[in-house]
């Protein structure tokens, strides 16, 4: 087996697969690090995942258009975080809870609408690869990177991206600040609503966004359960990547690359029973917690509701 | 206690508030079943009569209630100690496999003995599972919300491998039907039936008995006091020298037990052996009943009852106008985001009592 694995063509595979299988981790753990960095913990990315996978999958199958089913995943992904922005920042609820509350209304709907709509598993035209030119010709690099479909590169370009708004622009010192202290933020005149409202939202897109990309742009079907708990990691992935977007980009290519070499390893016919296989991320997310994340560095207002104090 | 006339006010509210709150989730529902195409009278009357239509019905309610009772006093436990126990579901499968595990191991000893023994089986396994968040928390600081999480999904895998290879029942594998399922427990194991010909077992006396112990630890022992204390302040509770990270783990061993017994009365009181889904939610569910109930174990009775009666009336609601059990969720998802938004009309009326009167704070 280690033999196999060291053939060139077995690794280009595995990491190949890597790559994509980071793409869902990237949208969704970039998007909740970024709520969190507003100090919102957003716990319903797994049913904003599951119920956007389904809403794309479906309009893409009805109309033929993946443009549109992308734009109906994102904007249910939006309506998800504008829920879980008016019940943890407008009514100031426990977000531990209303997060679980969130993802149970995302699971139960996705399988009540899948149900009643289509009933059976059918398939779509998904996104197709779309090479990258001259780069996609180098050796190794070309077939590990350059040769995925348009989400792929997206998923990628957004970690800059993240970086860029959040330490490079006044709105990411918003952010910032309202995460940190909110009450210093509120005497500078920034709307602490405001922002974590902004920052929720665009968190929810992002999750709708992993999970589109998991109906029309991986599996080009759509199952109940699509997600198998990536939702839940996602938003470990942002401790693990102690809230910045490089550490968010190690680590959700770890995760993606040990979950490609399980895919290897589960297809290669290899005596590991299926449930071990697919535990090892929960796992390995586990031991990330334990030993790879300080929380002394986490936003000191997460997870904390803003009140002003009343004159 | 003698209660003055403005505090019976603020109790009176402080119960119609989350009733209110689960009306306004249902009125959200009706929404969903007009998209989903169904008429919303045709479906929301088996939701609301069924559970009480008849004996049935009742006991089928008090039978939900019973794990949702023991899993919503763990969360008392868990919450009042600082601890956010997000890993019933995972904690209801440990106990329900050491429970069945060890059930199997000893079939020949007598009822009176097997059944205590079994269900502090169950407990044990619940509290191992959710000892390691709270150790991971206490000496790592790791998020236990998160890990609770994890622990959960491993325990769905977990089973779902020992119930296809070690466990799997051999009359399966004889009859070829290969249906993932344990072998039978033993009669002597079974919890006997409270109320004749329904599914109403020992189990919900057990649980009104432990929300009775919950109460007398957590208010009227020095060991409940001090869970109560760490989960207030950890800051105060260092300066007073307890030893935070103990009770913290504490806190969580307990809550994984309580959820542990859970799935030892499920296994021992209705299915009788290990199944696929044997926490069917009530891991979840649980935490909402805790927190509807205020985190008061007495509370959380009349809390675990209603959400018995709602999970009733779903399934009844979902068979009678055919629509997939993703309803259940989805409503039930519904309810927790209307109850703890509600709860800041609960929070706002007693800060204001705090201001305007100079009554003392009901916080315990």
């Amino acid at each position: 087996m280690i033999n196999e694995l060291l053939k060139e063509g077995a690794l280009i595979l595995i990491l190949a697969s890597g790559v994509r299988l980071a793409t869902p981790y990237l949208f969704a753990a970039l998007g909740e690090m970024i709520g969190q960095r507003s100090g919102v913990l957003n716990l319903g990315v797994d049913g904003t995942m599951m119920l956007s996978a389904f809403t794309a999958f479906y309009v893409t199958f009805a109309s033929g258009s993946l443009a549109l089913g992308v734009l109906v995943g994102v904007l249910t992904g939006g309506l998800m975080g504008l829920i879980m922005a008016v019940v943890s920042v407008t009514m100031r609820a426990e977000q531990g809870i209303s997060g679980i509350g969130l993802h149970l209304f995302g699971l139960g709907m996705s399988n009540l609408l899948f149900r009643l709509s289509l009933g059976a598993i059918s398939t779509v035209e998904g996104f197709r690869p779309l090479s990258v030119p001259i780069l996609s010709d180098l050796p190794v690099i070309g077939a590990v990177f350059f040769r995925h479909n348009v989400l792929v590169y997206l998923a990628f370009v957004l970690v800059p991206v993240a970086w860029v708004v959040l330490f490079r622009t006044p709105l990411g010192l918003k952010i910032r600040a309202v995460g940190e202290n909110p009450q210093a933020a509120d005497t500078l005149g920034v709307s602490v609503t405001g922002i974590r409202y902004l920052c929720v939202i665009i968190g929810g897109m992002m999750s709708g966004l992993a999970g589109t990309y998991l109906s029309i742009g991986l599996n080009n079907m759509y199952v109940d359960n699509i997600t198998n708990g990536m939702g839940w990691i996602a938003v470990a992935l942002v401790y693990f990547g102690r809230w910045h977007p490089w550490g968010v980009l190690a680590g959700s290519l770890l995760f993606s690359v040990v979950n490609a070499l399980q895919i290897w390893v589960q297809v290669r016919g290899i005596a590991i029973p299926y449930e071990f296989a697919v535990m090892m991320p929960y796992v390995l997310t586990i031991v990330a917690l334990a030993f790879a994340v300080r929380r002394a560095q986490q936003p000191a207002a997460l997870s904390k509701p803003y009140e002003r104090a009343e004159a | 206690m003698k209660l003055s006339p403005s505090r019976w006010r603020d109790t009176v509210v402080g119960i119609l508030i989350p009733i209110g709150a689960v009306a306004g989730a249902l009125l959200a529902g009706v929404l969903i079943l007009v998209l989903a195409g169904v008429n919303p009278v045709k479906a929301y009357g088996p939701l609301l009569i069924g559970p009480f239509a008849n004996l049935y019905g009742i006991a089928q309610t008090i039978t939900k209630a019973t794990p949702l009772l023991l899993v919503g006093l763990g969360i008392c436990i868990g919450f009042r100690g600082g601890v956010i126990n997000i890993g019933g579901e995972g904690q209801i499968v440990a106990g329900a496999l050491f429970t069945t595990w060890v059930g199997l191991q000893l079939r020949s000893l007598p009822g009176i003995v097997l059944i205590p023994l079994l269900l502090l089986t169950g407990f044990i396994g619940g509290a191992l599972w959710g000892a390691v968040p709270g150790i991971l928390k206490a000496r790592l600081n790791a998020s236990e919300i998160l890990s609770t999480i994890m622990m959960n999904l491993i325990a769905a895998q977990g089973v779902s491998f020992l119930l296809r290879g070690p466990m799997i029942d051999p009359a399966e594998i004889a009859y070829g039907t290969g249906f993932p399922q344990s072998e039978a427990l033993t009669e002597w194991a079974w919890l006997p039936r409270v109320i004749p010909r329904t599914t109403v077992h020992l189990g919900a006396i057990i649980a009104l008995v432990m929300a009775v112990l919950v109460y007398v630890f957590l208010w009227r022992t020095t060991i409940g006091y001090r869970v109560r204390a760490v989960g207030y302040s950890k800051d105060a509770s260092r300066y007073a020298g307890i030893n935070v990270a103990r009770y913290a783990v504490l806190a969580m061993l307990l809550s994984g037990g309580l959820a542990g017994l859970a799935g030892a009365v499920e296994v021992m009181g209705i299915h009788h052996r290990l199944l696929d889904g044997v926490s069917a939610g009530y891991g979840f569910t649980g935490i909402v009943a805790g927190l509807f109930g205020k985190l008061h174990p007495i509370g959380v009775i009349p809390a675990s009852f209603l959400f018995g009666a709602l999970l009733v009336g779903a399934d009844k609601m979902q068979r009678a106008v055919g629509v997939s059990p993703g309803i259940v969720y989805a409503l039930q998802g519904l309810v927790v985001l209307f109850v703890v938004s509600s709860d800041l009309w609960v929070r706002r009326r007693s800060a204001r009592r705090v201001e305007g009167g100079g009554e003392e704070l009901v916080n315990d």
